[in-house]
């Protein structure tokens, strides 16, 4: 987080656009909006400085709901965007938005490397385990043993780690929130937006149109019984251990964010390039 | 776990009536007069941000007539915080309206944002805000057992009637709808794959 602190106070209506989502009712990711933009307003970044980058899918719509600048991107790519804004204007608080198909498949390899190079960004994944809009294919979370018309008896696979991989790769901030929670996933983002580095948080969010039975996620999750802890290895083994539904600040790191103060507005795309490929 | 402990047993396409535990959290228990309508004010601004979020996306997918119940229940929550600011001489919102904490994911009032179907009728409506209703009903009265503040109990009573008030309303509205026939949420066209 950069700036902060205007004069008139802000609430979640400034965050707001006058667009009204075509999400399915009852969709998770409609208290997932209400949370970005009460964390906003907790932040206190007004909105031309915040910048809501994504994907493709049903929650990759998100920046057109919010007043902020905002860009709707290619599929898999909204975190290769969002670094690129970041270091070219490192005045802007970014955040980066999309759902589990979008973060760990198409953009499986960009959400390693995000963690790894640590530029101050907010990655919120809104993770419902399916592709809903191209109609509820499987997604690198689903587990292995669901079964649908497009994946008879389940497709076996093991399901995709989020949490472990983004520890195991070096991501400084770690958080599992839950969409039903819309206050406790604000508080979350609010801390994620203002802790340096590359922050993650996967959010639980219900895709009650091909995933019904999520509805039932509400009974199951709960806080997390422990503080947060600085030691990945431990917040790696707790999240391995846990059942899922375990939400709240996991991993707070203290690595040392990407210098973005380093890229000189004299810098080129080649400069870039020739940085990151370090 | 692994990915799979989040498979739960599937459910059907059916509407919870969501009807948990509704009181404050011990930590959230009012002191005073204007803590206690800072909190009844908060309940009723989220009942009325969900109650528009509803009738947005309903309205999105052309579900007229429950858009309509739920833009007026959004109405009638919103004539009570305005109450709420009048009889406690507010012209702003009080600092302490910031994020409160309940008992329950939200507060007592508002009705769990999955707990909504595209294909809902207005009876499935009139059930979620009739189990609003009793969850604000049963939180004041909680409440004003739990309070040792005279106060405090004095309009906690008081408000816990209105909400009681408000039940008998939206029975009485529910008396006059139809019971949604037992195929309601089939759709000819539906957007799930199909052989």
């Amino acid at each position: 987080m950069n700036e902060v602190a205007s004069c008139v106070p802000l609430t979640a209506i400034d965050y707001k656009s006058s667009y009204k989502p075509i999400w399915c009712p009852g969709c998770g990711d409609y208290a997932v909006l209400s949370s970005i933009t009460k964390a906003l307003a907790v932040v206190a970044v007004p909105p031309e400085k915040v910048s809501v980058v994504s994907g493709i899918g049903c929650s990759s719509r998100i920046p057109a709901y919010t007043s902020c600048y905002g860009f709707h991107g290619v599929h898999g790519r909204s975190l290769a965007a969002a670094t690129g804004l970041k270091v070219a204007r490192p005045d802007l608080t970014v955040l980066v938005a999309g759902g589990d198909g979008d973060g760990y498949s198409i953009g499986g390899n960009h959400f390693l490397h995000a963690c790894r190079r640590n530029v101050d960004l907010t990655y919120l994944v809104m993770d419902n385990h399916v592709y809903g809009m191209t109609k509820g294919q499987p997604s690198p979370t689903t587990e292995p043993d669901w079964d649908s018309k497009l994946s008879p008896g389940g497709t076996g696979l093991r399901s995709f780690h989020p949490l472990v991989i983004a520890l195991a790769s070096g991501a400084n901030f770690v958080a599992r929130a839950f969409s039903g929670d819309p206050k406790g996933t604000a508080d979350i983002l609010a801390q994620a937006i203002a802790h340096p580095g590359f922050s993650f948080i996967e959010i639980l969010s219900p895709c009650v149109t091909f995933r019904p039975e999520q509805r039932e996620w509400k009974d199951h999750v709960h806080a997390a019984p422990v503080a947060p802890t600085d030691d990945p290895a431990r917040a790696a083994r707790r999240i391995m251990t846990d059942d899922g539904f375990n939400i709240g600040v996991l991993y707070i790191g203290d690595r040392t964010p990407y210098p973005l103060r380093r890229i000189q507005p004299s810098c080129t795309p080649a400069d870039l390039a020739a940085d990151f490929a370090t | 776990m692994t990915g799979s402990g989040r498979g739960v047993p599937r459910n059907p396409a059916v509407l919870p009536a969501a009807d948990a535990q509704s009181g404050p959290l011990p930590d959230a228990m009012p002191r005073t007069l204007s803590e206690l309508m800072t909190q009844a004010l908060v309940m009723e601004l989220d009942a009325v941000q969900r109650y528009t979020e509803f009738a947005d996306a309903m309205e999105i997918h052309n579900n007229r007539d429950v858009a309509a119940l739920f833009r007026t229940m959004a109405s009638i929550e919103q004539k009570h915080a305005d109450q709420i600011m009048t009889t406690m001489k507010w012209s702003s919102l009080p600092i302490a309206a910031g994020p409160h904490r309940w008992r329950t994911f939200d507060s007592p009032e508002t009705t769990a944002s999955e707990d909504v179907h595209y294909l809902m009728q207005p009876y499935h409506a009139l059930q979620l805000a009739l189990a609003a209703e009793r969850r604000a009903a049963r939180f004041f009265g909680e409440l004003a057992l739990a309070t040792k503040v005279a106060a405090v109990r004095k309009a906690a009573l008081e408000m816990q009637a209105e909400e009681h008030e408000h039940v008998e309303l939206v029975k009485s509205w529910l008396a006059k709808v139809a019971p949604p026939a037992a195929n309601w949420a089939d759709d000819p066209d539906p957007p799930h794959y199909m052989d």
